[in-house]
């Protein structure tokens, strides 16, 4: 219970970080630590205390396994989030060079 | 070949087509844009091949299993009528698109990467369409979102750079919602297929986990949608992107995106309850008059058509949260009209700056007289639109507002009359300020724009004014299809798990 706490916290810090932060690189951080949040909480989901790998091997019982589902499904969302990352980190560097500021509330040619 | 492998050509072929144009786009003049023609064709084609196919198929549904795994355990794809409906919507507005794009993007630099990002974009939303799986929905939608915030950037201008950061920051606070949904679900059946979520749900009520899910989702898809209180990304993002990239986000991708996959999960998956259909009515109806309200206010064409676009969406979901077969028929409907008139005037509104040079309503006027095929295009989408009567709209809205009295919700039939006013009066500010009026000196020597442009607007233009036609008997089974999916709720488990045991 209280990893899961612990990762719901992670989260939160996440979100403070992309609603609060006037900085955008700090915005993408936030985003970063939010999708690191999500990830953990994913794999927490399928794991077991004191579990093994499940892979079938001779002379062995298994008795207490991990899910390995969520694991491979965290592999794809961490490739996702890389490229979200990598997209808006490029955005963000475009942004500099036409503003020159990184900070939210100058950037504001827009009506909103 | 079987007819059933007519299902995964939906995800190849776009991502073949990327695959191509990014390859020999630089090397081959205009290969790009043969690769482009040839894979939009292609694919209208096969969704109209496969919707008349449907027809043929006992149950009308279609489930192809990838790798030959049994549902519960592989990823399966799932064609049935409302699938079929959305796939025939998306793969109809990226054909003209796409044929649009061939003239309209030369005023922009490197036309294979933006053909590249758009078949990405198309291969993403027909992969959220026809997926069986809640994860690989999720992987596909994140796949249309991404080459959408590069397609908004695509003209790296400081506005466009700043709407594309704000689209993307909220596009990615979405999908870590709709993530997180996923994973208590997950956590909660032990399974990821939809169909077998469905049965797992039946009999495990009462959980709190449902209603916890069931927020977390439509924030998730309520901002990828842009209903009222999670909007303030679209009316920025949409008029940035290039006019076809426009035309194709307002048109289908917050559908698909938002409205399919809010359908999916709450008819289909968790089954909808009085709750989450009077949330949907209010969000319906508060999203139908706010920004219809904004939008009167705009003097940047683009930026006045995404507020309608927000507008619009409110009526599909006001429709669709009736819960209704008449509410649910309109909501359909209307969708499939909105799609097409939408798209048809942020196609004129790339006309008008392509050929003008400026979208601000304060400097054109006039232009009927220089672009007649636009003008008249124009005129016929804004009084589809608007609903007015032998177009499209009028009979989709009809239905709606017939459905709200039907069930009793007089205050509600009432808002989307008065929002369909408001919405024919902002659509007369733009025929005055664009098409009628003087001329202006510096916009003397303008001309009609290519042929190409002309061709999708004509084609738009003539699917509005037939549109109506889509309700006579004959033609019916397209939308009937649709709508029963929606009403079968979360028997469409059984059906989808019979027909993977049989096919």
């Amino acid at each position: 219970m209280t990893l899961y706490f612990l990762c719901l916290m992670l989260f939160c810090v996440g979100l403070y970080g992309v609603l609060r932060k006037r900085n955008i690189i700090k915005m993408i951080v936030g985003l970063g630590i939010m999708e690191y949040a999500m990830n953990l909480f994913f794999v927490l989901l399928g794991y077991r205390f004191h579990g093994r790998a499940p892979i079938d091997a001779k002379y062995q019982d298994i008795l207490n396994m991990v899910d390995p589902l969520p694991q491979a499904l965290v592999l794809t969302s961490i490739v996702i989030g890389l490229a979200v990352t990598a997209l808006i980190i490029s955005i963000a560097i475009r942004i500099y060079e036409k503003y020159g500021t990184f900070d939210i509330t100058k950037i504001k040619k827009l009506k909103g | 070949m079987k007819a059933i492998n007519i299902i995964p050509l939906f995800v190849i072929i776009p991502l073949a087509a990327a695959f191509l144009t990014s390859l020999v786009g630089r090397l081959i003049r205009r290969s790009s844009e043969v690769i482009i023609f040839i894979t939009s064709l292609a694919l209208l084609g096969s969704s109209l091949y496969a919707r008349v196919l449907l027809n043929s198929v006992p149950g009308k549904i279609l489930v192809y299993k990838i790798g030959g795994w049994m549902p519960p355990f592989g990823i399966c794809m799932v064609m049935d009528g409302l699938s079929s409906f959305m796939l025939v919507t998306v793969n109809l507005i990226a054909f003209f698109v796409a044929v649009y794009s061939l003239s309209y993007m030369n005023q922009y630099t490197d036309k294979p990467k933006f053909f590249t990002l758009f078949s990405l974009m198309v291969c993403g939303m027909n992969g959220v369409i026809i997926t069986g799986d809640l994860f690989n929905l999720y992987v596909f939608l994140e796949i249309a979102s991404i080459a959408s915030y590069a397609l908004v950037a695509f003209g790296t201008e400081a506005e466009e750079l700043e709407a594309s950061f704000k689209y993307a920051i909220m596009g990615s606070v979405a999908s870590a919602f709709i993530f997180i949904g996923i994973a208590f679900l997950y956590s909660f059946t032990s399974t990821l297929n939809m169909a077998d979520m469905a049965r797992i749900l039946a009999y495990k009520q009462n959980a709190w986990v449902i209603p916890f899910v069931g927020v977390l989702f439509l924030m998730g898809f309520g901002l990828k949608s842009a209903l009222v209180p999670f909007h303030a990304w679209l009316p920025d993002a949409h008029p940035s992107a290039p006019a076809s990239i426009s035309a194709m986000l307002s048109g289908v991708l917050i559908k698909t995106l938002g409205v399919y996959a809010l359908i999916r999960v709450f008819f289909n998956i968790i089954g909808s309850t009085h709750g989450y259909l009077t949330v949907l009515m209010f969000l319906g109806v508060i999203s139908m008059l706010v920004a219809v309200v904004l939008a009167l206010s705009q003097w940047d064409l683009k930026r006045l058509l995404a507020y309608h676009s927000i507008s619009q969406i409110g009526y599909v979901v006001l429709g669709i949260g009736l819960g209704t077969p008449l509410g649910v028929l309109g909501g359909l409907f209307h969708l499939f009209n909105h799609s097409v008139f939408k798209s048809l005037l942020f196609l004129n509104s790339g006309s008008v700056d392509y050929a003008a040079g400026t979208r601000d309503l304060k400097e054109t006027g006039g232009l009927g007289k220089l672009m007649p095929v636009t003008a008249k295009t124009n005129l016929v989408a804004s009084m589809a639109i608007a609903g007015i009567p032998p177009f499209n709209g009028f009979f989709s809205k009809a239905i709606i507002i017939i459905a709200c009295l039907q069930k009793g919700f007089t205050g509600y039939a009432i808002c989307a009359v008065i929002g369909s006013i408001l919405t024919l009066a902002s659509f007369m500010k733009v025929q005055k300020f664009v098409f009628l009026g003087e001329i202006k000196d510096k916009l003397k020597n303008i001309k009609e724009v290519p042929f190409a442009m002309l061709f999708s607007v004509v084609c738009l233009a003539i699917i509005c004014v037939l549109g109506g036609l889509m309700l006579l008997p004959s033609l019916r089974f397209f939308l009937d299809d649709a709508v029963s999916v929606v009403l079968k709720g979360t028997s469409y488990a059984g059906v989808v798990l019979e027909a993977a045991s049989r096919q």
